[in-house]
Parts: C-alpha cells; structure tokens; sequence
C-alpha cells in the first residue's frame, strides 16, 4: 500500500499510510486508538474506498471495491469482532457465502470433508463440522474465522487484536497457528495492543500515528520497546499525571461501602472515600471492577451490604444514588452514557432537566446556560452546545458526561474506564480534570484495565482479583509489577 | 456545516410531507374539482380522520420511547362496546352525559396501564404484550356486546358530541386539541425529553437516574387513554358501540406516525410529522371514493406510499449521518 489517504467528511483518518507486506512473514501494526488502524485494515478489506493512494499486490495495482473483491484478491479478515453466524454450523459459517452446491443444493458432506481437513491443519480437529458457532467459546469463534479465510485460500490473512478475547493458554495457540500459516507462505497482518506478544511473534512493524506512517517496516528484533512507545505517542513518557496534592486530614468521608456483595461476582468489599480523595480499583478484566461500581451506583442489586453517602444509606435504584448525589460515568460511553443524536446541551442536562424544568415545562434556555458553563470550564471542543454527540471525540465525550455530574452536583463521581477511546493528548487533560473535581470535594472513585493509569491518578488503591479487595494501600506505595503479583496471588488463592 | 444539517432535516423531512399532501390536493382538485374542494368535503376528511389522528398522537409516543402498541384497535373497540352497554347508558341518563365518555377513557387507560405492566415491569417484548392485549380486547368486547351492535340512546351525549363549535363537528375539535396538547408534551415537558431519551438509549437514560420503568407504564398508559378518546369519537360518529370498532386501526395508525418521520427504532419522534401523516392518508381515501375507485387500488397506494417515505426516511437519516461523522 503506497500512500493511502482516507477522508471522512471534516475529517481525514488517513493522510499517507505507507505499508508493505511480504509473504511468509508477521507484520505487526501498532499505533494508539485513533490512529487510523482500524481504518487502514477496512480499506484493504474492501470496506472503505481509499481517497488517494494505491494498493498493489505482486507489483499489480489493484482497487478493491467491495469485501468480496478482496477475497478474490485473497486477503482475508478476522475483525475483533468475530463476524461468524451464531446460528448456523460450523461448516456453514466457513462456506458462508461461497456455498459448495449443486444446482442450489447444499452438498453437506464435501463440506463438512473440508472444514475437517481445516480445523484439522489448525490444530483443532476436535470440533465438528457440525457444532453450531453460537456453542463455541471466543477462542473457538476465532478458529472458525480463521479456517474460513483460510478456505478461500487467503495470502493475506488480517487479524485485528485477535489475542484481546483469548486468555493466555489460548493465545499460546493462536500464536502456533501464525507461525504455521507464515510457514506456508501466508502473510499475516497482526494488530496488537500487547509489546510483549509482537516481540514474541512479529517479524517487522509499521507503526502508525494520526493517520500517518511514522516508522515503516522496522525489524522487531532490533527495535527496543521504548523506542516503539516514543513512535506511537510522540514522546517518551507514557502518560503525564496531575500532582497529587494529598487528602486533608480532617477530610470528611462521603462514600461508605461495607461488605458490599453481588452474588457469584464480588463479596465483601468495603471503602471508605473521604471528599478530596481518588480511590483506584485495580485488577483484570473480569475480576468484578466494573460490577463494583455498578452496584455502589444501584446499577446492580447488591446481594448483601451497605452503601453510605454522607452518612445516609442509599435505598433503592439509579434514580435514589443520583438523587444522593452519585454520579457513573460508564464504561461504554456511547452504549450506556449518551444520546448519540441528541444535542450536546441536552446529554449534559440528561440527569437534570427535571430539576430546571417548572412544573413539568422544560427550560431550555438554564439548560443551555448550564451547559455551555461546562463547555467553557472544561474546554470541551467544539465549544458548540447544539452539536449531536455523536460528531465529538472520544475525550470531549467524556467530558460531556463528566460535564452531566458537574452540573447535577455531584459529590460522589464513579469513573470507569475514564479513558477508554481517549487518545493521549486528551488523556492528560482528563486526568487534570479528575484531580480538580477532587480537589473541589469530591470523592471520586476510578476504575480502569490500565494499572499504570490507576496508579498515577488515585491517592489510594484497592486491588481486586476475582471478586475480592486483595489490597488496600496508598498509590504511591505500590507499582504495577506488585498489583499484578498480587492479582495473580488472589486468583490462586 | 452538520449544524446546518442537523437543523434542515427535519425541516427537508416536513417539506416532503407537506408536498405530498399538496401534491394529493392538487390531484383531489383535478379529479373531482368542487366536490373535492369545498367546506363540505374537507371537513368529512377530517371527521373520517380524527379516530386515526387521535389514537396516532398517543402512538408517536410509544414509538418514539423505541416500543409499539398493537392492541389500540381492539382497545378502541372494547371501549367502544364498554362505553355504549345498556348499564352505562343507565348511567349516563341518571348522572349525566359524561358518564359515557368517561368510561371509554378509562377502560382504554386501564387496557393501557395493562401493556405498561407487561412491557416495563413483566419485560416482555411490546410486540407480544399488546399482541395478547389485541386478541383479549377485541374477545372481552365481543362477549360484552353479544357481537350485536349497541346503539346509544343517550341524547345529551350527541348534543355534546355532534356540536358544531364555529361549524366545524367536535370530533375534529378533538383531534386538533390532542395534537395540540400532544406537540406541547413531546417538544415542552420533561415527559417528552424522557419519551425521547429512553428512546435513543435506555441504558444511558437509566444511568442518568431517569426512572425508564415507570415512564414506560405512563406511555402506554397514554397510548391506551387515545385509544379510548378514539372510542368516544367512533361513538359520537356512528352513534354506536361494536366489538368490530377499530379493527386494523393500528395498522394506519403505525403507518401514519411512522410516515410522518417518528423513527421506529426510537430517539425521534414528532407530532406535526404524524398530524401529517394522517391527513395524507386520509385525503388518499376521500380522492379515491370521490373518483369511484377500488378499495383495493387504494389499498396499493397506500402501500406504495408507506414504502416511499419509508425509503425517503433512510435516505436523509445515511445522508445526515455522513455529515455528521
């Protein structure tokens, strides 16, 4: 691909990729969220039409209209979202689309025949050509994807954070299936997150940022890591925390949790969060972080447990925690937190128009004077009040909701996965917003996957690991290596 | 430049709608001339159109919040026949004319707050809990009226309901009073910026403290309570109560709001779309009886019709998405 450019209408999400391929070989794309991955692979998987730009395969240019084509052209795609058909076998899911048949009749056997010999050249014989994908694990799921690319006689094989869904026996496989397929002369395009596994797996690397080539196929075995987190953030330090200016000792506390439980998911957590405090919960993707704050927040039916704002015990649903005046920023900001087509004035008032409003009547005028205040006071760009949600970043998103509790008034924020989606510019100015609300007086509490983030962020720390708080401590007591010791610790305890 | 857009669409979606129904006049006119274009005739359309009019505000709602309401014919119906039972004539000679009206409100409310139960606390799909509504109103109507027809007797009930205020009938003083108060709900109140958020996306409304169950009982609720305002318009029109009143309304009604620009999917809704919608249909009917054609030929306009705008709708909807990202 020599030169590609991508514009979306007021954006261009490539300007200039540059990347090139060998056969028999890992290549490895890395870049932050937003740099134009995910984009990239759709153009060469037919998805998207490049603006400018070639794409050539064996020295031929090519134009690669439609998803079909591409398959034509044998490059194949595995999107982190694994498009198989739940409903259907497994045999079905690979022939999907290019059916073996006869005069519109399926021939069932020759196609179970192939997918056997498949699974079986990915090691994974054990599955019937018959089972229905909805009864297969992620690990599964992906197995299927790949035999199906592999059916159409891929050359290019696309796989989009394919380890994020696995666990790490797993991955070890998937790992095995790479190099097998490089060694038939595949190549492999590999987008990881993880430095670890591309230096394991990869062969060379393109690194990408703002929709550019910033490094161009550098050979793994001789890039040091710090030097691939300079190419993708622009500067050496990973991230850039606020300081931390210590809880007042006669800090009241806010947020009382005791022996909160969820049934089968988390039991016997308890926190104290005093006004001016950031309390980080650290741990592993399902080890019950999210459900925690969930259920603090009414989210959740909490099994057993008490939850105190201000002294008060909290009673009741979402609607008696933000009345007490918790506020969830959530995890999927654009599934659980805003009205994608809905005016930014009005995502930010969500939890507060019927305070404004008079006898049922809307104002609409306070709420948009409310919320262009938050607009000002938290830079959130475009400065514009009536624009959809939809059309802002990732970061000015989440300001939006953050906005939403400025607004209400919260005195207890739940933050998870503040920045998620978030590229680095936008990430700093979120952390020094998180550390101003603190130092306004209130208790917030943060939840995020990233431990360094956690870490950096938060005065005090609960370490979780499968359900329970293996840790309580000061943040600046603790580093990564020990919060991941102790996860490991709690899980085989 | 998406701000501009995000302002013309609704105003380009109205254009269309208002052009058709221009386009329908323009039609109605050369076709059958005075006897289309006369005070007469248009207040016959809007007599004939006030049952679907009305009963399709509460409609906008439900659709708008993202759900549907299947059963409001057969509400229309049962309330019909409740409001129209000797007992309740008996009653309205011996407390008063309102008697009648009231008790088509309530049962349609009731039958309504039935379907709220069901879809917001019984999380059942709005499809099938007003799909059982449907097939249980139109039954308990048709054992109350023994499937005869009840012919209402009280007079005072016409005196109110056959008025003319400024000559024009009472019915369609209803109807534009219900729009009315329909637009105020949906564009003025907290109850309409709830029906609208849990709509776009009920998780985000519920993480924002908006009590979405409860809202959900009030919008079905309301569709129920037109369904029973449609009931007293039926009555007051064919001055009589029949467990086959409003059968397949909920058809037009659906096609109508969903016509007028409400998404079916939820997030959007607007009343003045519907109010057009309706007309539309409405005028199609009366041009095609003036001209002495088919039902049947209707019927494929109709359709034709509801695939047009349906087909419009997805257009503008791609095209404001690709300006807005």
């Amino acid at each position: 691909m020599r030169g590609i450019v991508k514009e979306f209408p007021g954006a261009r999400a490539l300007d200039g990729v540059d990347l090139e391929v060998r056969p028999g070989e890992v290549h490895c794309l890395l870049g932050q969220n937003g740099a134009g991955k995910s984009t990239l692979i759709k153009t060469l998987a037919g998805a998207h039409q490049p603006t400018a730009g070639e794409i050539l395969i064996d020295g031929e240019p090519v134009t690669i209209a439609d998803p079909v084509a591409a398959l034509r052209l044998g490059i194949a795609t595995i999107y982190q979202e694994l498009d198989v058909v739940d409903g259907l076998t497994v045999a079905e899911n690979i022939y999907l689309g290019h059916e073996l048949a006869s005069g519109g009749v399926t021939r069932r056997s020759e196609a179970a025949r192939n997918t056997r010999r498949l699974l079986e050249r990915l090691g994974h014989g054990e599955i019937s050509p018959y089972r229905e994908v909805g009864s297969l694990s992620a690990a599964g799921k992906q197995i299927v994807s790949l035999a199906r690319a592999l059916s159409r006689d891929a050359r290019v094989v696309i796989m989009d954070e394919p380890s994020a869904v696995l666990d790490s026996e797993e991955v070890g496989n998937l790992h095995r299936i790479v190099r097998e397929l490089v060694a038939d002369g595949v190549a492999v395009v590999y987008i990881s997150h993880r430095l670890e596994e591309i230096r394991q797996l990869g062969d060379r690397i393109t690194v990408l940022k703002d929709g550019r080539t910033v490094a161009e196929s550098l050979v793994v075995a001789d890039t040091p890591t710090d030097e691939l987190i300079k190419l993708m953030t622009g500067r050496s330090v990973e991230y850039a925390f606020p300081e931390r200016p210590g809880v007042p000792a006669g800090a009241e506390p806010v947020l009382e949790v005791e022996d909160l439980a969820l049934g089968g998911v988390f039991s016997d957590v308890s926190l104290t969060v005093r006004a001016g405090e950031i309390v980080g919960l650290a741990g592993l993707v399902g080890s019950g972080r999210s459900e925690i704050l969930e259920t603090i927040y009414g989210a959740r039916r909490a099994a057993s447990g008490t939850v105190r704002v201000g002294g008060r015990r909290l009673r009741g649903g979402v609607d008696a925690a933000v009345a007490a005046g918790i506020g969830l920023c959530p995890e999927e900001r654009k599934s659980q937190g805003l009205l994608l087509d809905e005016p930014v004035y009005r995502n930010i008032t969500l939890s507060t128009f019927a305070r404004t409003a008079r006898a049922g009547l809307l104002d609409e005028k306070a709420e948009r004077a409310a919320a262009r205040e938050q607009v000002e006071a938290l830079d959130l760009r475009p400065a514009s009040v009536d624009r959809h949600a939809r059309t802002l970043s990732g970061g000015n998103q989440q300001k939006a909701l953050l906005a939403r509790w400025l607004v209400h008034g919260c005195r207890v924020l739940l933050l998870d996965e503040p920045t998620r989606g978030v590229d680095v510019g936008a990430r700093a100015e979120i952390y020094t917003l998180i550390r101003r609300l603190a130092d306004d007086g209130a208790a917030v509490v943060v939840v995020s996957s990233e431990i360094p983030e956690v870490l950096g962020l938060a005065d005090r720390v609960l370490v979780i690991s499968d359900g329970r708080a293996v840790h309580e401590g000061p943040a600046r007591d603790i580093d990564e290596h020990r919060v991941l010791d102790l996860v490991m610790e709690g899980s085989v305890a | 430049m998406s701000q501009r857009s995000a302002l013309m669409g609704p105003a380009l979606r109205m254009g269309g709608l208002v052009l058709a129904l221009v386009l329908l006049v323009v039609v109605g006119v050369a076709t059958a001339g005075e006897r289309f274009w006369s005070t007469g005739n248009l207040i016959t359309v809007l007599s004939l159109a006030a049952v679907t009019g009305v009963v399709s505000i509460g409609m906008t709602f439900v659709i708008t919040s993202g759900g549907i309401d299947l059963s409001v014919g057969a509400v229309v119906g049962l309330a019909s026949v409740w409001a129209s039972t000797l007992s309740t004539q008996y009653a309205a000679e011996d407390f008063g004319w309102w008697v009648i009206p009231l008790t088509a409100l309530a049962v349609g409310l009731v039958a309504g707050l039935i379907n709220g139960l069901l879809v917001a606390y019984g999380k059942m799909p709005a499809f099938m809990a007003t799909l059982a509504m449907l097939a249980a109103a139109r039954g308990l109507a048709e054992i109350i009226a023994g499937r005869r027809t009840q012919i209402v007797t009280v007079e005072p009930f016409f005196d109110v309901f056959q008025s003319r205020p400024l000559g024009v009938p009472a019915i369609v003083w209803i109807f534009v009073v219900v729009a009315a108060a329909g637009w105020f709900l949906l564009n003025r109140t907290t109850f309409g910026r709830r029906t609208v958020a849990v709509g776009g996306n009920p998780e985000a409304s519920r993480l924002a403290g908006i009590k979405i169950k409860r809202h959900t009982l009030y919008l079905y609720g309301l569709a129920g309570l037109t369904a029973g305002i449609g009931a007293v318009i039926l009555l007051a029109r064919t001055t009589a109560g029949s467990s086959t009143h409003g059968t397949l309304l909920e058809l037009d009604v659906i096609a109508a709001v969903v016509v007028g620009g409400t998404l079916l999917a939820g997030g959007r809704g607007t009343i003045t779309g519907t109010v057009l919608g309706v007309l539309i249909f409405s005028t199609l009917t009366n041009v095609f009886v003036l001209n002495n054609l088919d039902s049947s030929v209707q019927a494929i306009a109709k359709g034709a019709i509801i695939v047009g705008a349906v087909l419009l709708q997805q257009w503008f909807a791609a095209r404001e998405r690709v300006t807005a990202t």
